[in-house]
């Protein structure tokens, strides 16, 4: 049953992909439509393939590498599908999907290991702690594409170079906008996940903060968002040097993701 | 039954002509009035605008119905025959559906993709139908040409582009600025394409505009015209931070705002992107303007250059646009020629003959044991009560051949029998404009 789902899911986010990467050469309601209903079936076969597993293993599919990037995946395509309807912003699927399916075809080549799960997870500050994690990536991740797309219309604009993919990605401050709203959900995310983490820290090995590589990492993610933040927030900084901040956190993001092993959990 | 089309545009008459033929719109009914009076013509509409007077017809007499609308043209604005002759074209035909469909999908028009055509038809269609001098031909004629020009425009990119100056610039103001309800216009100096970009701004929402000039009873002026505010020339710089889209036309011999003027607006404005317009020749804005981050300069040269991209862009879009419309003049025809009385009656004796003989069959075969020649007495007394049901209507049919009447009755025969799925496609005719 989850093989099934897993396997409808990896086949929508394909196709769903490839309408993504078309949207970019041509200009199609038609396409835009299905392009979005396909990956919206995607999400929700993704979605029960995710709640099928957890209600046959008894917990939250995170807690080893396979199950985090398919999580993850699923958080960005949430997200997406979220920042699609509001600002109607399908090329920048263009450059997100693919990332979502990347990360669930790596999810799908390492194998799953049936395995008893670790007292030390057997927390509920672990499952908040994870859920708002991820909740924070997905915001990133999609700031981050949305920041490669805000660089490639500003190289456009400076070399006038106005033809007809400049027409199809969206305007700059559509994506200002978004990318800002991305950091003000998912910075708060973060904050809140790093304190739920420490707390699970303390509850599982007796310390608030034990100084692993994951989560020394977190704390440099942190101060990146909240430079990046702080930064709009007071002298209003946007544009190129905020898209390379934010490109530059996703990146460490993307690092401490499948660099740092927590030495709790794996 | 015939849609013959007789007009002039603006690729046959010069705009003396074309004034002097046209309609006006508020007083149509009379026009329309006397078309219908003209020997064999049934129906009629006509379309008067700056660029084309057109009068769309259906007759039987194709000739004879051309030859007369066209004097009719003449006689009506009481002008010599010969002089306007020359300058009119005839349709008929599948190339009078062609036509139509093609003016309205503004294929005909003089900027290919402008969208102004098809609200016009609507509008001469709308009184036409008002004053009910048309039927059920140019009805549904015009429906299909609405939808057919609906069809342009949703599967072809003719009129997505911009192809002026003005517009190109609102276009690339959205590309920079997303939507301009809340975005400010500064127009430094006075020129006729600088207040032309200001009229398509405020008409695509720009909140509000500031105007400065040398002599600043002009700039009042125009900021009366506009509803805006004036700003001394001298100090204009201390104003910049406030707008978010420059256009600039001054006739200073120099630049009148430089890189550090840029700088330091885009500090004020707290990094907020400005997009400069630099109309002036020669150059009101330095180009280092466009090196300073979140500023983006485009001189009248780049958006020149968008709009022949544009353009092109049209042409081959056009293309496709043909054969969209190649496609549905064939099935406009085909419901045409549905429209003749022999095939009607055709279809209808054998719509019948075909209830007639199942019901036969049914009844024969559920009869265990017959008496003689019964079979050929129920075969008898089926045709001829047949024959007698259909007799009414197929003479009336006939005899209504000859009158303008004919297509109701055959287009409500085939409804009300089911004939042919006769495909109504019913497009809600939009007369908003």
């Amino acid at each position: 049953m989850t093989h099934l789902f897993f396997f409808l899911t990896v086949a929508l986010y394909g196709g769903a992909t490839a309408a993504y990467l078309a949207c970019l050469v041509r200009t199609s309601p038609l396409l835009t439509r299905w392009a979005g209903r396909i990956l919206v079936a995607g999400f929700t076969a993704h979605l029960l393939s995710t709640i099928h597993l957890a209600s046959k293993m008894r917990y939250l599919p995170l807690t080893n590498m396979q199950e985090s990037l398919s999580f993850f995946s699923l958080a960005i395509v949430g997200a997406f599908i979220f920042f699609e309807r509001r600002y109607k912003v399908t090329t920048l699927g263009s450059f997100i999907i693919p990332v979502a399916l990347m990360l669930l075809l790596a999810s799908s080549s390492l194998h799953a290991e049936v395995r008893q799960l670790s007292p030390v997870l057997q927390s509920n500050w672990f499952w908040f702690h994870a859920l708002l994690a991820f909740g924070s990536y997905a915001c990133f991740t999609i700031a981050a594409g949305v920041a490669v797309v805000y660089l490639i219309q500003r190289y456009f604009l400076k070399k006038k170079h106005l033809g007809a993919l400049f027409q199809r990605l969206p305007s700059l401050e559509t994506m200002d906008e978004i990318s800002y709203r991305c950091l003000t959900v998912g910075f708060p995310l973060l904050t809140v996940a790093i304190i739920s983490g420490s707390i699970w820290s303390e509850k599982a090995m007796g310390s608030y903060w034990i100084w692993d590589p994951k989560q020394t990492w977190s704390l440099v993610i942190w101060l990146i968002y909240a430079a990046l933040l702080h930064g709009r927030l007071t002298i209003g900084w946007r544009g190129k040097r905020a898209a390379i901040l934010s490109i530059l956190g996703f990146i460490v993001v993307l690092f401490t993701f499948f660099a740092m092993k927590h030495s709790i959990v794996w | 039954m015939n849609i013959i089309v007789v007009g002039l545009s603006h690729k046959t008459a010069t705009v003396e002509i074309r004034e002097k033929v046209a309609f006006s719109p508020n007083q149509i009914e009379k026009p329309l009035g006397e078309l219908l009076k003209l020997e064999g013509i049934i129906e009629g509409v006509i379309v008067s605008t700056c660029n084309r007077v057109e009068i769309y017809a259906t007759t039987r007499d194709i000739a004879g119905g051309i030859a007369r609308i066209k004097r009719f043209m003449a006689e009506y604005h009481h002008l010599q025959f010969e002089a306007i002759e020359p300058h009119l074209y005839s349709y008929h035909a599948e190339s009078a559906i062609r036509h139509v469909f093609r003016v309205a999908s503004s294929l005909d028009s003089m900027v290919v993709g402008e969208p102004q055509i098809l609200g016009q038809i609507k509008t001469s269609y709308g009184y036409a139908a008002e004053f009910k001098s048309s039927g059920i031909i140019l009805n549904r004629f015009l429906h299909k040409a609405f939808s057919v020009a609906k069809r342009v425009r949703t599967e072809t990119k003719i009129a997505s582009s911009a192809v002026s100056v003005a517009f190109a610039a609102v276009e690339l103001a959205k590309k920079i600025l997303g939507d301009l309800s809340d975005k400010t216009v500064m127009l430094i100096g006075a020129g006729e394409m600088c207040e032309l970009a200001a009229k398509h701004f405020l008409n695509s929402g720009a909140k509000g505009v500031m105007v400065t000039n040398r002599t600043f009873e002009r700039a009042e002026r125009l900021a009366e015209e506009f509803g805006g505010e004036a700003v001394p020339f001298e100090s204009f710089l201390e104003h910049l931070h406030r707008a978010d889209i420059v256009l600039s036309s001054t006739g200073a011999p120099h630049c009148i705002i430089g890189p550090k003027d840029a700088v330091e607006v885009i500090k004020r404005r707290r990094f907020k992107p400005i997009f400069f317009i630099d109309i002036a020749v020669p150059r009101d804005i330095d180009p280092k303007v466009d090196d300073v981050e979140n500023a983006y300069l485009f001189t009248v040269d780049h958006l020149q250059e968008i709009v022949q991209a544009n353009l092109a862009q049209r042409s081959l879009e056009a293309e496709k646009a043909e054969e969209i419309i190649e496609q549905e003049i064939g099935q406009f025809h085909k419901w045409l020629s549905t429209l003749e009385v022999t095939p009607t009656i055709v279809a209808l004796r054998n719509h019948f003959d075909e209830i007639r003989r199942a019901e036969l069959d049914k009844t024969i075969a559920g009869w265990k044991e017959l008496p003689p020649d019964a079979e050929k007495r129920m075969e008898a007394l089926t045709l001829a009560m047949m024959n007698k049901l259909l007799h009414a209507p197929t003479s009336a049919l006939k005899q209504s051949g000859q009158g303008g009447r004919v297509d109701l009755y055959i287009d409500a025969l085939r409804q009300l029998f089911g004939l042919e799925a006769l495909q109504r496609d019913d497009e809600e005719l939009e007369l908003e404009e």
